[in-house]
């Protein structure tokens, strides 16, 4: 108890006094979250939203695949992405591994099938019948699914949120194909595993800290964005 | 790519042999029906008769498995294949459930002309509104609306258009009778002001025989009769309009 009430205040005093340390870990993991969710995001808005305005041979097989992957184990997405960017692996000669690009990557993997499956909910979650409507006022196909979409919006926020939660708080994947690297490749997940392990639980806690914050920032901006859905105008 | 196929007829619509088949199903069978310029014409008839049906290949939503339906738009006739998007667009229609855009309710109702590239219509969708007697919803969400109110803005989205075909899918089934006779009254200013044509589907008759210059029985996918709206309430020829108009069919 002593030893937590302890760490607690010393991670206060880190924070406070912007240890740069501190600062540099939560900097670089906000940089490779924000990559990754930006890519994440290219990619996985337009797939949810054809998946959910278009029908075509093998489709259910394809959501199947999209669902599996919003389920999968990040770690598993780590070892995916370690074998082929190692040395011996199909593209070790790009001598990515154990850099930020490689940590980028198996974000990207862990976070796209999520935004995918989000965004085409939130597609489906529109009145099937509106698209038809637009057209009857005049749209073309393409003018009604841009309004269809945007109809979507918040849906797919709220998609992106989540994904920028279960981004910043991976671990297992990072460490891997980062490799925890000091300086480099450390970030807020992998260095509180370290500290801990260390025993310098006053710096694990304040980075601890940064991260609930920077989840219970997400989580608010997402609870914001619910809310403007339900509230009366 | 827009040559016209006939002189300017009488007809808004005139119908050739159009079929339409669901999943191997003919749900519509339609050897010859034209709908003429400037009048209310109603589409009664059971559900599942393929009138609804009917409508959407009138408002270039879903084409005919085959035949033809010509449309006469800016005093040319057009073939359903060659029409123009500027011609299609004087084709509007309003469903039995609207669908609205979560947006207020004036942004809804300026969606068509925004579509048109008039970014500034402000004065037709005051007009439009007032038209409704919405105006003091004018910035209200949709969520918030009644039914009625919803089906309002959905009427006064097409009327901002100035469409000359106005073409309308059971729009007061489920409504209050304040509001079905709002709406019906629109319909009527908007035929008698504007010429607009007007292709109503219903299942009241008694609708139908308020508002329409002539009305079809649609059975099955198949018209039974077509007559003005008199003869087909008083003097029907086929036995089941009659049974339909006294309420012995049972649909």
């Amino acid at each position: 108890m002593n030893t937590f009430v302890e760490a607690l205040l010393e991670a206060l005093r880190l924070i406070l006094t912007l240890d740069p340390v501190v600062v540099e870990i939560a900097l670089r993991s906000l940089q490779v979250t924000a990559i990754a969710l930006v890519i994440s995001a290219v990619l996985g808005v337009p797939t949810g939203a054809w998946l959910a305005l278009t029908r075509f041979p093998g489709k259910r097989l394809f959501t199947a695949f999209i669902y599996t992957g919003m389920g999968m184990p990040p770690v598993v997405a780590g070892l995916a992405v370690y074998l082929l960017l190692s040395r011996t692996g199909p593209l070790g000669d790009l001598g990515w591994l154990f850099s930020l690009r490689a940590m980028v990557i198996a974000q990207v993997i862990i976070a796209t099938p999520l935004v995918v499956g989000v965004s085409m909910s939130a597609v489906l979650a529109v009145d099937p019948s509106l698209g038809q409507q637009l057209r009857a006022l005049g749209a073309t196909v393409f003018q009604s699914r841009l309004a269809v979409l945007a109809e979507a919006r918040v849906g797919v926020i709220v998609g992106l949120v989540a994904g920028f939660g279960s981004i910043i708080s991976e671990v297992g994947a990072v460490m891997l194909v980062g490799g925890n690297i000091d300086g480099r490749t450390r970030v807020l997940t992998t260095a509180i595993v370290l500290e801990t392990r260390k025993g310098n639980f006053d710096l694990a806690m304040a980075l601890g800290i940064i991260l609930l914050g920077l989840s219970f920032l997400a989580n608010l901006v997402m609870a914001l964005g619910q809310g403007r859905l339900s509230e009366p105008s | 790519m827009s040559i016209p196929v006939t002189a300017p007829s009488p007809y808004v619509y005139q119908i050739n042999a159009i079929q339409q088949i669901y999943q191997r199903r003919t749900v519509l069978d339609l050897d010859e029906l034209q709908i003429r310029q400037g009048e209310i014409f109603a589409l009664v008839g059971p559900s599942g008769a393929g009138k609804s049906t009917l409508l959407r290949i009138l408002a270039f939503l879903e084409r005919p498995a085959s035949g033809q339906v010509h449309v006469q738009v800016d005093g040319t006739n057009w073939m359903q294949d060659e029409i123009p998007i500027a011609q299609r667009r004087k084709i509007a229609m309003v469903f039995q459930r609207p669908a609205l855009l979560s947006r207020p309710v004036r942004v809804n109702v300026a969606y068509g002309l925004r579509l048109r590239g008039n970014y500034d219509g402000k004065v037709r969708v005051e007009e439009a509104l007032e038209r409704v007697s919405l105006t003091h919803l004018a910035d209200a969400l949709p969520r918030t609306l009644s039914g009625g109110e919803m089906q309002r803005v959905a009427v006064a989205r097409t009327l901002v258009l100035e469409p000359q075909i106005l073409i309308l899918d059971e729009p007061t089934a489920n409504l209050d009778p304040t509001n079905v006779r709002i709406i019906e009254e629109l319909v009527q200013d908007q035929n008698q002001r504007f010429g607009t044509s007007i292709v109503l589907v219903t299942h009241n008759i008694f609708q139908a025989r308020r508002l329409a210059d002539r009305v079809a029985l649609i059975i099955d996918g198949k018209l039974v009769e077509v007559a003005a709206t008199e003869d087909f309430f008083e003097n029907p020829k086929d036995p089941r309009t009659a049974a339909f108009v006294s309420g012995d069919l049972i649909y």
